[in-house]
């Protein structure tokens, strides 16, 4: 088990991938963000801050994708969470998904189809705090806070202090 | 999360119906957007098993489970083989070799849901719609999701809140689920009916018993009125229809002893004129409108938790 990113490593991430979204984006007036439950959102929350803080408001929401996933049928049901639409909605706007590890893609494939539900966004962008690789679909991220080349056989674990009660990234061999 | 089948609302845990009104909430406001349907049950299929007539329990399952993605078939004793005397067992069986994923059972013996459930004639999971004067759990559900919305109390659950179930306790599933789930979530119950519509035992269950309506009625937070079930009436249960009305009937005199924020709720259909008058029906503290909504989200909720994920014993 060892340490891959420290609270201080996770707040400069994000505060690097806040800077490039704006970058991107030409600043905030058509942004909008979405995290994906659980700690996707709390990341969309505080990219979402620090964005206010140094360019201007930006609406943040939260998509869950428990109904579009591909792998259902192989699990137990999950429970569903929350939906909350961005103030202002989506149509028309450059959204932001936002997630802690992406891994195979498949759940940012389920998130496409939630937001094809919820309307017509006019750009769909991903910020993830981690990719640890070994894609299964064409997908990638457009900010991404670390790279971190892993093995299938060991798992990458975000701890947040909203949820977890600390900042800490991991890597469970 | 429920797995399995839902046979009755005893079958429910406080906690997984809280769980089940969570998910429908969810659903709800989901399928309240511009596209209301769901990929999420794709390729499964439920069966609407009506042996019994029904108008909304059946469209109300038939839409739940199109917006969820899965194929529906319809089946009604009338036209079916069933009207040729075929068993409730080849029925199943037959259904059983259509591949079936869920079957929803409504039928007039009591038992005949768990009947389903417990032979081995299919393997699907049963949702009971309604059997006999037994139970009707969704219903259960959908009326406790609707008292929840209306009652804006910060409980999660419906602790302290005020029922009265008034009318034909007797041969009522709604009342059994009703009592079983609302009790369970927190309600006081009061059951108003004429001592000839109680059911043998009822002093045993968790509720208050009265016979004079218009002494409980001032102090409610919620009136559920029932259906006289005329097809159930083989028996001089009252003396006439308009007695009935006038000693437990909703009118408009007992409308207005409601307290402000207090709601009307019948599961429907209605007897306007007999358990409840026109005014009262549409009045705007009815809302009996918002439990034929509300029932859709509740039972694509049970379609979910039921046939959501991967059959027991496959799970990987």
């Amino acid at each position: 088990m060892g340490i891959l990113l420290s609270g201080s490593d996770i707040d400069r991430a994000i505060k690097r991938i806040s800077h490039e979204i704006i970058e991107h984006n030409q600043g905030v007036s058509n942004l909008v963000l979405m995290g994906i439950p659980t700690r996707g959102a709390y990341l969309a929350e505080r990219i979402c801050k620090f964005i206010t803080e140094i360019e201007g408001a930006v609406g943040c929401g939260v998509l869950d994708i428990t109904l579009h996933r591909d792998d259902l049928r192989l699990r137990p049901p999950k429970p569903i969470l929350p939906t909350k639409m961005p103030p202002g909605g989506i149509e028309g706007k450059d959204l932001v998904l936002v997630d802690d590890v992406l891994f195979s893609g498949r759940t940012i494939r389920a998130a496409l189809d939630a937001i094809g539900e919820l309307g017509r966004p006019k750009s769909v962008q991903l910020a993830v705090l981690v990719d640890r690789g070994h894609r299964e679909l064409p997908i990638r991220a457009d900010f991404v806070g670390k790279n971190i080349p892993t093995s299938i056989s060991e798992s990458v674990k975000v701890h947040l202090r909203e949820y977890d009660s600390e900042d800490l990234v991991e890597l469970i061999k | 999360m429920i797995t399995g089948h839902l046979l009755s609302a005893s079958d429910l845990t406080k906690e997984s119906a809280l769980g089940l009104l969570a998910t429908a909430k969810e659903l709800a406001q989901i399928t309240d957007g511009p596209n209301k349907k769901l990929p999420t049950l794709r390729g499964k299929t439920v069966v609407n098993l009506f042996f019994e007539d029904s108008t909304r329990t059946r469209i109300s399952f038939e839409s739940a489970a199109k917006r969820l993605s899965a194929d529906v078939i319809n089946f009604s004793a009338k036209g079916s083989s069933v009207s040729k005397g075929e068993s409730l067992k080849d029925t199943a069986q037959t259904l059983q070799a259509m591949g079936a994923d869920a079957v929803v059972i409504r039928h007039s013996s009591s038992g005949a849901a768990k009947r389903l459930a417990d032979t081995q004639w299919i393997q699907a999971a049963v949702i009971n719609a309604g059997d006999g004067t037994h139970e009707h759990p969704t219903q259960a559900l959908l009326d406790a999701f609707t008292i929840k919305q209306h009652l804006k109390s910060s409980e999660k659950d419906l602790s302290g809140v005020k029922v009265l179930i008034v009318g034909d306790i007797l041969h009522s599933r709604v009342a059994r689920s009703n009592v079983i789930l609302l009790t369970k979530l927190g309600a006081k119950v009061t059951l108003v009916a004429p001592p000839t519509l109680l059911p043998v035992g009822v002093n045993d269950w968790p509720v208050k018993i009265s016979y004079n309506f218009d002494e409980e009625i001032e102090d409610c937070d919620v009136v559920m009125m029932l259906r006289i079930q005329l097809e159930r009436m083989n028996d001089s249960f009252f003396p006439s229809a308009q007695e009935y009305s006038k000693r437990y009937g909703l009118n408009t005199s007992r409308l207005q002893k409601l307290s402000k924020s207090a709601i009307v709720m019948h599961p429907g259909p209605m007897n306007r004129g007999l358990e409840i008058s026109a005014e009262s029906a549409d009045d705007l503290k009815s809302v009996i409108i918002d439990q034929v909504k509300n029932g859709v989200a509740v039972r694509m909720a049970v379609l979910y938790e039921l046939l959501g994920g991967a059959p027991i014993g496959e799970q990987r």
